[in-house]
């Protein structure tokens, strides 16, 4: 039991509650009458089987990197950014916009301009609730919420009023602001795979970079575990407080670019969230709020939404199977309180 | 003699060390108990064991002459044992009553029967001498009122054996002298008493005999009338103690802090800090003796530029500093001790590496273009750790890892290595054990004789007469008066504190 409370807890706990969560999948799919060994195998396959559901677990892992990376790096600094699907929606539409415009750049100008200019609507999507708690303690649970549907429907009416093409959704980008990649997909037997996987590698190493080699992330961390002993050490609180929730918000409309620019290379209206955000706030959990837990993460919860689709194909269990395991793992992993509690008592009592 | 609770040659180990070695307690009934030790000697292990928290390796237990197992606090309760917590285990937003009653509800067809309740904690309150309002709300009583409320809860449930751990930590010099007046009630009433503590004084006070252990092995136990504090410290420490700080006479030069007419208000905006004047020279220790609540907080955040001031000055070395924000202030040549290391002192999740930086990260060498310089941080807080001997197992350590007096002397390490002009060590002792304290009231005398100011706030009159060179009596936020410590008494320093004049007229220097 002791390996689940020492240094190592950040990774036996998530791998545990992965198991756990893969094992009471596995109950579920027998009380349902599936065979859950075909079922698994399947799913095992629709990961690892062929370039191509590995080109599109990779695809589907970038921008859960990044809206990954935009929970844990709110969270290291005592904030709980829940608003990074709408960050998202706001970053996508704002990459998409600038795919659209600027005819004639450059690739190597046009991306970063699109990148950026999602990364700063999500920022200003995400400075609101900071400023609000900065300034007057409204709780950024509560606001961030609020704005995920602010996003949403700004967004839609957006799309509706200025960009709308057949379809219920914009016009395709330009050629010079796409991260698709003819060479990527040949090699992945034609997948969506695009570049934005390095995109969000990049933004994993931002993240770690800012938060443990910087003064700024000093600041930051030092605010999020106490404000009182920041404010004696002369350090800004208020700032730091809106200055995480903008870093979290650009990361998080950087995963909005992720689709904009890689995947789609348009933007829908909306019919609801994408998840993505939400989805994000899991693979924080399961990473535990670390850069490179996050990067794995990411590309457990890819994979198994990829490999979701094989399982289905080839072994009839709905997809929606994967969905409930997901929740598992994170049910699991939120608990590890629980399992800490109970060690802990068990090592006490010096009985195992 | 039959003994209420004896634990023979207890031994408690955790991984990697022996908190309890062969320790042997014996409680007759109707005495006050001390168990004595250093922070860390392993006195709260010992308690736990006896709690049912912890089971022993080794040695047993007796209560009233049977031998018993406790695996179980629900058992301690049982046997008759309660612990009065040093850390109140209180809910605030409930009533006195409801807070003793917690866990013990007496219920009317389903329904708790608070009428009843009240009455029968009124009752036990006037037994023992304990006044509490049993309507009153936790959040809106004093600390000292807190814990007679934990006193009543385990006398609620019936325990005739009390277990007080540093019941005096939390207390101002008034609220201790009524504990101590309870404590007598309940042994008058035939409860017994094991009191933890490391203040020898309230040992010499109040208790009948007392046990020392020393790192984790206990040493003995001593009737208190056949001793004397030097010989409890020494057995609790090891080795000589000094109690009696070693000083030269102060030389005092030119003027670092001019506070004039300062007027600051509390978080209620009524005026706490009220038109007070003070001046503190170079080379000299100026202690501030009052009673808590005097203003002593809101005079030490308005210097820092914690808090804004109302209207006064607040000059450093003849710059005008008043309301400038902390950073500036620190920048300017001040070093703050705070009075909660908790709160304002350390970051307790970060390592002691980085906490040592608190106030100097962002400047190089630790820091260049916004980057932190890891190795000049873990030599500095490694050249620090060794200097001010904090006992840590690296400069990794999180700062919460450590305990309270290795905390204090990081802080106190972080502070004193910038050179500041003026120290400000606000209650720099609280909560330590001997040892510590030693080295703390040492360090700042040595702060002093380098030529630099230190302002010292305590509640401990004892610390304020043996360290300070002279002292200002705060009162409602003003200085009433200043004396020298080798002219006055105790006594009439607690008069003056509260508010009283000093007999002999034109003294005030």
């Amino acid at each position: 039991m002791k390996i689940l409370n020492g240094k190592w807890s950040a990774i036996t706990v998530p791998l545990l509650s992965v198991m756990l969560g893969l094992f009471v999948g596995g109950i579920i799919m027998l009380v349902s009458g599936y065979n859950p060994f075909v079922a698994y195998a399947a799913l095992f396959n629709g990961i690892f089987s062929n370039t191509y559901v590995l080109g599109e677990t990779i695809r589907q892992m970038t921008p859960l990197i990044l809206s990954g990376i935009a929970v844990a790096f709110a969270f290291r600094t005592g904030l709980f950014n829940i608003g990074v699907e709408g960050q998202l929606l706001v970053g996508w539409l704002a990459s998409v916009y600038v795919g659209l415009q600027f005819e004639g750049l450059s690739p190597f100008v046009h991306i970063p301009l699109a990148i950026l200019a999602a990364g700063v609507a999500g920022a200003i999507w995400a400075f609101v609730p900071g400023l609000l708690k900065a300034k007057y303690h409204v709780h950024e649970v509560i606001t961030t919420i609020m704005m995920n549907y602010v996003a949403l429907h700004v967004v839609n009416a957006i799309i509706r009023t200025y960009l709308l093409a057949p379809g219920e959704r914009t016009e395709e980008i330009h050629q010079s602001a796409s991260l698709q990649s003819a060479f990527l997909e040949s090699v992945t037997d034609f997948s969506r795979l695009h570049y934005g996987i390095i995109v969000a590698i990049i933004g994993a190493i931002i993240m770690w970079f800012l938060l443990w080699k910087t003064s700024t992330g000093y600041e930051l961390r030092a605010v999020g575990f106490n404000k009182y002993a920041s404010e004696y050490a002369g350090i800004n609180v208020r700032r730091n407080i809106i200055l995480s929730m903008v870093v979290s918000g650009a990361f998080a409309g950087a995963a909005g670019a992720m689709e904009g620019l890689g995947t789609y290379g348009y933007m829908t209206i909306m019919p609801a969230f994408t998840g993505v955000g939400f989805d994000g706030i899991a693979v924080s959990l399961l990473g535990a709020n670390s850069a490179l837990g996050v990067v794995l993460a990411a590309a457990l919860f890819g994979g198994l939404k990829i490999g979701a689709l094989n399982m289905q194909s080839v072994a009839q269990v709905p997809t929606q199977l994967v969905e409930i395991v997901i929740a598992m793992i994170i049910f699991f992993v939120a608990s590890s309180y629980l399992i800490h509690w109970i060690s802990n008592r068990v090592n006490k009592r010096g009985k195992i | 003699m039959e003994y209420v609770i004896e634990m023979r040659n207890i031994r408690k180990e955790f991984p990697g060390i022996v908190a309890n070695d062969n320790i042997t307690l014996q409680l007759q009934k109707g005495e006050i108990h001390a168990l004595l030790g250093e922070n860390g000697a392993g006195k709260s292990t010992l308690m736990n064991v006896l709690f049912g928290l912890y089971q022993p390796e080794k040695g047993d237990i007796y209560v009233r002459g049977n031998k018993v197992q406790i695996t179980d606090p629900n058992i301690a309760n049982e046997l008759g044992i309660g612990m009065v917590h040093q850390h109140f285990m209180l809910v605030e937003k409930f009533t006195v009553t409801e807070n003793i009653i917690l866990g013990n509800e007496p219920t009317k067809q389903g329904q708790v029967n608070l009428k009843e309740a009240e009455k029968e904690v009124e009752a036990i309150s006037k037994q023992y001498g304990l006044a509490v309002d049993p309507t009153a709300k936790i959040e809106d009583i004093s600390v000292g009122m807190q814990q007679r409320v934990e006193i009543l809860k385990t006398l609620y449930r019936g325990a005739d054996i009390l277990i007080f751990d540093e019941p005096t930590a939390v207390l101002t010099p008034q609220e201790i002298k009524e504990l101590i007046e309870i404590m007598k009630k309940l042994i008058s009433e035939g409860k017994s008493i094991i009191l933890i503590t490391h203040k020898l004084k309230e040992i010499m006070e109040v208790c009948d005999r007392c046990t020392v252990i020393r790192r984790g092995v206990g040493i003995g136990t001593v009737d208190v009338s056949e001793t004397n504090p030097d010989d409890l410290a020494s057995m609790m420490v090891g080795r000589e103690v000094n109690f009696s700080v070693e000083k030269q006479p102060s030389q005092p030069k030119e003027s670092v802090l001019e506070v004039q007419n300062l007027v600051v208000e509390d978080a209620r905006n009524v005026p706490a800090v009220n038109g007070l004047n003070i001046s503190i020279k170079a080379g000299e220790i100026v202690g501030i003796a009052g009673v808590d609540g005097n203003g002593q907080s809101e005079l030490i955040e308005a210097i820092t530029g914690l808090r804004k001031t109302k209207s006064g000055n607040v000059m450093l070395k003849g710059k005008d500093i008043t309301n400038w924000k902390p950073r500036r202030v620190t920048e300017s040549g001040l070093g703050h001790i705070p009075q909660d290391r908790h709160k304002h002192g350390l970051v307790l999740d970060f390592s002691i590496g980085e906490n040592m930086v608190l106030q100097t990260y962002y400047k190089r060498p630790f820091s260049k273009n916004g980057i932190l310089n890891f190795s000049t941080i873990v030599n500095k807080a490694k050249s620090l750790i060794s200097e001010f001997d904090v006992r840590t197992p690296s400069e990794s350590t999180p700062a919460r890892a450590l305990s309270g007096g290795n905390q204090q002397k990081a802080i106190i390490a972080r502070e004193i290595d910038r050179s500041p002009n003026l120290l400000i060590a606000a209650q720099p002792t609280r909560g330590l054990d001997v040892g510590a304290i030693e080295f703390i009231h040492s360090k700042l005398i040595e702060e002093r004789d380098k030529g630099k100011a230190v302002l010292l706030i305590s509640f401990e009159l004892d610390e304020i007469m043996n360290v300070s060179d002279r002292i200002a009596v705060i009162y409602e936020g003003k200085i009433v008066a200043i004396v020298k410590p080798e002219e006055t008494t105790e006594q009439e320093l607690g008069l003056l504190m509260a508010g009283g004049k000093r007999k002999k007229a034109g003294e005030t220097s």
